[in-house]
């Protein structure tokens, strides 16, 4: 993998050496990869690759897994988050999640929101909590839609809506790192602009991760690309050499639509 | 030529095969162009003259039915990496070829000024620059079709022929000027000949400098220069 004029002056995270087995099987081989803090870092491949399963190593997903192993060094601000002293809880909250299908809770729009924050104890009483909801809903571009609905299921909401609102959950409970796993998948091509459009602000905000299938919305997303193939990590580079001179053949293969 | 045949969507390889042949052709006839010109200027033949100034338009028809595939298919097929940079170059490529179809048609146009000028000792000269700017402007279509690079250099290397041929050429009319007051209307036609053959040359390495960036995605390093031709132009217009 080449590394040319790529460095990363202050990587909010750090992975070095990672392995990732499932049982027997080794899922990820040896990623070594750096994420920026003001960058949106994408991940593409094809399926199987272990896009996911990399991004997912991020915040200890892969810990819900019984039979998943993860080796090698993954930090956060230099710190080792698979150390026995790291609270798993708090480090989800610092490296929030949103995931390929909205996931509300069934809960009101307003208690999606204000669940993280409450019982992370960010806020002390119900008019901190307003402001934290309002706050993380704007910032999600959500706030004009529902603002006066807050009481109403987020399940009632549409997909474009929901995922929104995943975000806005997502970024309640103040994180330095979103992880977004194929975040407008299951989005009609309008939502998926507004969910682009979002991550263009936060970034800066927040450092944030997409696995994405979509090649043109890591394009258009990201200023980093990683291209994984078979559990490892082919090349990563800026996103604008990525897309216009890759220096793999196997990147190059799979961008331009020659790939198996 | 080369075929691509390795999408997985294959209707892709069709419209890039397709450019490529349009490309083909336009280089082919703008190549053709060029040698009837010259023809018509050594044997004074206004009837080829004619013909190169009208086939000329087929050339222009060309540049605009690849500009207009060009564009579809970046619309349609979101080529990346080496196939976006290949229509990028297709794009300026035909511009560059339609140039090419101009500076011959141009070349034509004088030969029904030039009645007197075939005892002109610079026309073979002329007729062995045009050979040599032919040469290239075939070889630098030909390492687009074959995405080859290193051909492309050397037609970059060569055009130094060119540009050598010109400042002869630029001296022996002028000498055969101060000599031949008479004539000074004919020479002048023919410096223009030889300007515009000088700049077929550049053309010519323009492409082959677009050829490298689709083959190897990074600019070609700037070449040797040859002597400045001498009106002190030629070089400068080039960037």
């Amino acid at each position: 993998m080449t590394q040319d004029d790529l460095t990363i002056a202050d990587p909010k995270m750090k992975a070095h050496g990672v392995n990732v087995f499932y049982g027997e099987k080794q899922a990820i081989n040896d990623v070594s990869i750096d994420v920026g803090t003001d960058l949106v870092t994408a991940f593409i491949g094809p399926s199987g690759c272990g896009k996911s399963t990399f991004l997912r190593s991020l915040n200890r997903m892969n810990d819900t897994v019984a039979s998943a192993k993860v080796t090698g060094q993954i930090e956060l601000d230099g710190e080792d988050i698979y150390a026995p002293s790291m609270d798993v809880v708090q480090l989800r909250a610092r490296v929030g999640m949103v995931f390929q299908k909205p996931n509300p809770f069934p809960k009101s729009i307003y208690d999606n929101v204000g669940y993280g924050p409450r019982i992370h104890g960010l806020a002390p009483n119900k008019a901190d909590l307003d402001v934290i909801v309002e706050r993380a809903l704007v910032r999600a571009g959500l706030w004009d839609e529902v603002k006066d609905r807050l009481a109403e299921s987020g399940t009632a909401l549409s997909g474009g809506q929901q995922q929104r609102l995943c975000i806005a959950r997502a970024i309640a409970v103040d994180p330095e790192v979103i992880l977004m796993d194929e975040p407008c998948s299951a989005l009609d091509p309008i939502a998926t602009a507004k969910i682009e459009e979002l991550i263009h602000e936060l970034r800066g905000k927040y450092a944030i991760v997409i696995v994405t299938h979509n090649m043109q919305q890591a394009a258009r997303v990201s200023q980093r690309t990683a291209f994984f193939h078979l559990g490892t990590l082919v090349e990563y580079g800026k996103t604008t050499d990525i897309f216009t001179n890759p220096k793999q053949e196997r990147t190059k293969d799979y961008i331009t639509g020659r790939y198996g | 030529m080369a075929l691509t045949n390795d999408h997985t969507v294959k209707a892709f390889d069709e419209d890039l095969n397709r450019l490529r042949g349009l490309i083909s052709e336009m280089g082919g006839r703008a190549e053709q162009a060029l040698l009837q010109a010259m023809t018509s200027l050594s044997k004074g033949d206004l009837d080829l003259a004619a013909q190169v100034v009208r086939d000329d338009k087929k050339i222009d028809a060309l540049e605009a039915e690849v500009e207009q595939l060009a564009v579809q298919t970046i619309a349609l097929r979101a080529p990346m990496a080496d196939d976006l940079r290949e229509m990028i170059a297709a794009l300026k490529i035909v511009s560059v070829v339609e140039r090419i179809g101009d500076y011959a048609k141009n070349i034509a146009k004088r030969v029904a000024l030039m009645d007197q000028t075939r005892s002109i000792e610079a026309i073979p000269l002329l007729i062995s620059m045009s050979n040599i700017v032919a040469e290239l402007i075939h070889d630098a279509l030909d390492s687009f079709a074959a995405r080859d690079a290193e051909l492309a250099v050397r037609v970059t290397v060569r055009d130094k022929n060119v540009d050598d041929f010109y400042n002869s050429i630029f001296r022996t009319l002028v000498t055969f000027m101060m000599e031949n007051p008479k004539y000074i209307t004919e020479s002048a036609h023919l410096l223009f000949v030889a300007k515009n053959l000088e700049r077929m040359g550049d053309h010519a390495t323009n492409i082959a400098e677009m050829v490298y960036y689709v083959v190897t995605g990074d600019h070609m390093e700037e070449r040797e220069r040859g002597e400045q031709p001498e009106d002190g132009a030629a070089e400068q217009e080039q960037g």
